[in-house]
């Protein structure tokens, strides 16, 4: 179902709208505007494409907040115990650079924000305030109540309007130096040979087509939900930007690595998926399974002991006294809870409707609730007649975030293999190991888009005098792929293969895998891949959902094959990534990352040495600690 | 359980259109949009309708229904009777581009005019200290979700296209209410604004935005009113028009 370019149509006969940039940013989601700001601030010219209207990016959902070691709250914090506890969140597995760069800067990328006209809630003397979220030793997360995503997106959004009110006064022209294209999906990277030309892509209201012509593309498209039955992400998330990256020639490493929030909400079955915020869990929210256990005490793994609390009493008393005692398992990474609440349904101590009890109600006076969590409130309220205040609400896991991305060098985030190519936020791999810490998106988010603008800047820059421009054989390929749905015959539903794809992943690739389901997982898809090759679309092309899920439908193909051909390499379980038939997890296998490499036919994945830390990263953790994940070869050889 | 639900979808486009009815499935906890989706997979494929979220955080599915500006995802089915035909129609204060989709473009231009947040020149990143109490009013206003009910349903342009080029809408009235509460903003003259430059003056505080917003903001009365207010003694007070004459200060603020 790849483009045929053969059809004939050539680039003079096509008809498209036709800008040209220094610098084009895909995706209007945290990562995108931060980097469109850095870009712009370098003083390129930058477009910035939204799938859907400007402001309404996935982010906006993001909830409990963004880590960054400010120590407000805590003043033991600092960069090297949130490094730590992002290493120890993703197994070890995280490109140690992006994690100790993440933990490093994101304080400044926070504080920024303010500066921007970002209003965070305060603690008592007028700072940042900062709450405690799962695998964060001390409250780290700055936080506007649980809507904290909402305030990242706008203030940046209101950041790019504030640029182009300069640039409107000084230049006669809002959009000399930042144009924002709202509702336009991009379908096609643009290459002169090695480098990055520029991309194709579509109005989604017209259906028509629009060039970009550009030095540089960064990829800020965010996650992969929408290829799960069961997910937090909305429409948006159907991994455009890890296809995209593939096609046009990168790597995606550790796509195997999916994150199952542990706490979606399960009914009523229309909301199935929605995200409950971990903030719950922070703010003294307990899980119970339909006997009233608290469960959690049951799953603390081995390499946590010495940090969570293995009775109810201390755990209790962590709220008040967090120096002298150890943490609630709640708050364990949320890999761990995401199986722990997945093995209590199986064992049959679920609740009414398949998942289990979290309830803040008896922590928490209901007025307490309402100021911390409002939306929670409010959607438990008005989607399922529970008032949270009261009652306790039912939750279980659901497809959150993909770990698993491009592959970037960590310091410009440039693509792996692609000149001109840059990537930054979820759709970008490695910061997180095989498991992301809740509080560590929002933060990566700015940190690496920040970077990726001034890489892309930085880039444009160096090529000067040597630009790449876009061939009319790559016109007629992109504009090919935009119109197979409207020509070809053969009368497959795309709503349907969606359902059936997502199906495919949700039962055969989801928390628990096994080498055979993962078999079968990737013959069904290259099933589902052979009928979406005949996806016929009716209607015209002005804002046709049908043609637009035609589209998304082979990013979703490519990225699920990816996952199912990652997990069935790794033969451990590590992180978001459970073989039942590998249980364990095996630090011969954290040596390794596996990329995922598109050969026009299928995902081949190749085994690549994860490096070792430098001697002063590894130096921060205890030698007994770090004997739990790494060979004893790569400890006596030392860092790299 | 499964019940049939009666639907009349609006259908057509910027220069056409006419109500389709159809009949479909609903099930026991959906809301208005899940059921769209549902006629879109089975039998119109092609019935536009914006979304994102589907749990009321980012405002994207706004439309009228029964006549009412509201979110479709937070608009639960038993909220209507078994037999009752629900009435779907794009926002009415905006030009359509295709069925449920309306062009809310107006929205994006009124943004522009409201001048940015302007910090304190004195302090660096990590430097600045506020209140909570004094946070929390501006925090209200930035809950909004860009929604833009309250902006289709106010009959200063739900149904006067001609207010459209002087009027920035509830919306933007918060927007400029939180950035003068906001503690550390330096701009001074933003209230005098909102009257002169964006069209204060012409809401009568009906209070149908706040009827309509889905984050239950208090927009007349904690926005709208109290910027009234001010505007009033700062325009008609001749005292403080004399000082603010003699110091030649335009932008000086009263209130802080």
């Amino acid at each position: 179902m790849m483009a045929n370019a053969n059809t004939g149509i050539k680039a003079s006969d096509i008809k498209f709208d036709r800008y040209r940039f220094d610098v084009v940013v895909i995706g209007a989601g945290g990562a995108g505007l931060r980097a469109a700001v850095e870009a712009r601030e370098a003083g390129l010219r930058v477009a910035i494409i939204c799938k859907s209207l400007f402001g309404k990016a996935h982010t906006v959902m993001a909830e409990g907040g963004a880590a960054a070691a400010m120590g407000n709250v805590n003043n033991k914090d600092n960069w090297k115990v949130h490094f730590r506890d992002t290493m120890r969140g993703g197994k070890f597995l995280n490109n140690w650079r992006m994690a100790e760069l993440h933990a490093k800067e994101s304080p400044d990328r926070v504080w920024e924000l303010e500066t921007w006209g970002a209003l965070f809630d305060r603690t008592k003397d007028g700072r940042i305030s900062q709450r405690n979220f799962g695998g964060h030793e001390y409250p780290r997360l700055a936080h506007v109540g649980d809507r904290t995503g909402l305030e990242l997106i706008r203030t940046m959004q209101q950041k790019i309007v504030a640029l182009q009110q300069k640039d409107a006064k000084e230049f006669g022209d809002a959009e000399k130096y930042l144009k924002v294209f709202p509702e336009l999906t991009i379908t096609s990277i643009l290459k002169e040979g090695e480098k990055v030309s520029g991309c194709y892509g579509y109005w989604r209201e017209s259906g028509e087509e629009v060039l970009f012509e550009a030095l540089a593309v960064v990829l800020a498209t965010g996650g992969i939900g929408k290829s799960f039955k069961i997910t937090s992400n909305s429409w948006e998330g159907t991994g455009d930007g890890h296809a995209l990256a593939l096609k046009a020639g990168s790597a995606l490493v550790d796509m195997e690595f999916v994150q199952f929030h542990p706490t979606g909400m399960v009914w009523p079955p229309s909301v199935r998926g929605i995200l409950v915020t971990e903030s719950v869990r922070g703010d003294g929210g307990v899980l119970t399974n339909n006997k009233g256990e608290r469960f959690m005490f049951n799953y603390i793994p081995d390499v946590f002991k010495d940090k969570y609390a293995d009775n109810e009493e201390e755990a209790d008393r962590w709220y008040k006294d967090q120096n002298n005692n150890r943490r609630p398992p709640e708050l364990l990474p949320r890999d761990e809870v995401a199986r722990a609440i997945n093995a209590e349904v199986k064992a049959g101590r679920g609740s009414e409707q398949g998942g289990v009890y979290l309830d803040v109600s008896e922590r928490l006076p209901a007025e307490e609730i309402k100021r911390r969590l409002p939306s929670m409130w409010h959607q438990f309220k008005e989607l399922a007649d529970v008032d949270i205040t009261e009652q306790p609400m039912e939750v279980g896991p659901t497809c959150h975030y993909v770990m698993g991305g491009v592959k970037v060098d960590p310091d410009t985030a440039a693509a792996h293999g692609v000149p001109g190519l840059f990537a930054a936020g979820e759709v970008a791999g490695g910061m997180h190991g095989s498991n992301r810490l809740g509080g560590n998106s929002l933060s990566d988010l700015l940190v690496f888009g920040r970077r990726a603008g001034a890489g892309a800047a930085q880039y444009v820059k160096s090529i000067r005098g040597s630009e790449p421009s876009v061939t009319h054989k790559e016109i007629e390929k992109a504009h090919e792929v935009i119109n197979e749905p409207f020509t070809r015959e053969g009368g497959q539903n795309p709503y349907s293969l969606h359902q059936e794809l997502q199906n495919v992943t949700q039962d055969l690739v989801g928390i628990i895998r096994t080498e055979n389901e993962l078999r079968d997982a990737i013959t069904k898809l290259e099933s589902i891949r052979e009928r979406a090759a005949k996806v016929t679309v009716s209607g015209g092309k002005t804002f046709n959902p049908g043609f637009h899920l035609a589209i998304d439908l082979e990013n979703m193909l490519l990225v699920s094959e990816s996952i199912a051909r990652s997990a069935l390499n790794r033969q451990e379980s590590r992180g978001g990534h459970t073989r039942d038939d590998f249980p364990k997890m095996d630090p011969e296998w954290r040596q390794f990352n596996l990329l995922s490499l598109w050969n026009g036919e299928r995902i081949e994945i190749i085994r690549e040495l994860a490096k070792m830390l430098p001697d002063e990263l590894t130096n921060l953790f205890d030698q007994e600690e770090l004997k739990k994940y790494f060979t004893e070869k790569e400890l006596a050889k030392g860092g790299s | 359980m499964t019940r049939k639900v009666k639907l009349r979808i609006w259908r057509g486009d910027s220069k056409d259109g006419e109500f389709k009815d159809v009949t479909v499935d609903a099930n026991e906890g959906e809301v208005v949009l899940d059921v769209i989706h549902r006629v879109q997979a089975t039998q119109m494929s092609d019935l536009a309708v914006r979304w994102n979220c589907k749990a009321g955080k980012c405002g994207s599915c706004s439309m009228e229904i029964n006549g009412k500006p509201r979110l479709a995802c937070m608009t639960r089915m038993n909220m209507y009777g078994d037999d009752e035909t629900i009435t779907v129609t794009p926002l009415r204060a905006f030009p359509v581009v295709k069925d449920l989709v309306t062009d809310v473009s107006y929205n994006y231009k009124k943004a522009m005019e409201v001048p940015a947040f302007e910090g304190p020149t004195d302090l660096k990143p990590g430097e600045y200290r506020m209140e909570q109490v004094d946070v929390e009013r501006s925090q209200e206003f930035r809950k909004c979700i860009e929604c833009f009910l309250c902006q289709s349903t106010c009959h200063v342009i739900r149904d006067h296209e001609e207010n459209k080029k002087s009027f920035a809408g509830p919306r933007f009235f918060i927007r400029i209410a939180e950035l003068d509460m906001h503690p550390l903003d330096r701009l001074r003259n933003r209230k005098k604004k909102a009257q002169e430059e964006h069209g204060l003056g012409m809401c009568n505080i009906t209070k149908c935005c706040t009827e309509v917003c889905p984050e239950h903001i208090k927009i007349t009365d904690n926005a709208i009113i109290p910027m009234k207010e001010r505007v009033v003694d700062e325009k008609y007070d001749p005292i403080r028009w004399l000082g603010s004459k003699i110091r030649k200060r335009e932008e000086i603020n009263y209130w802080r």
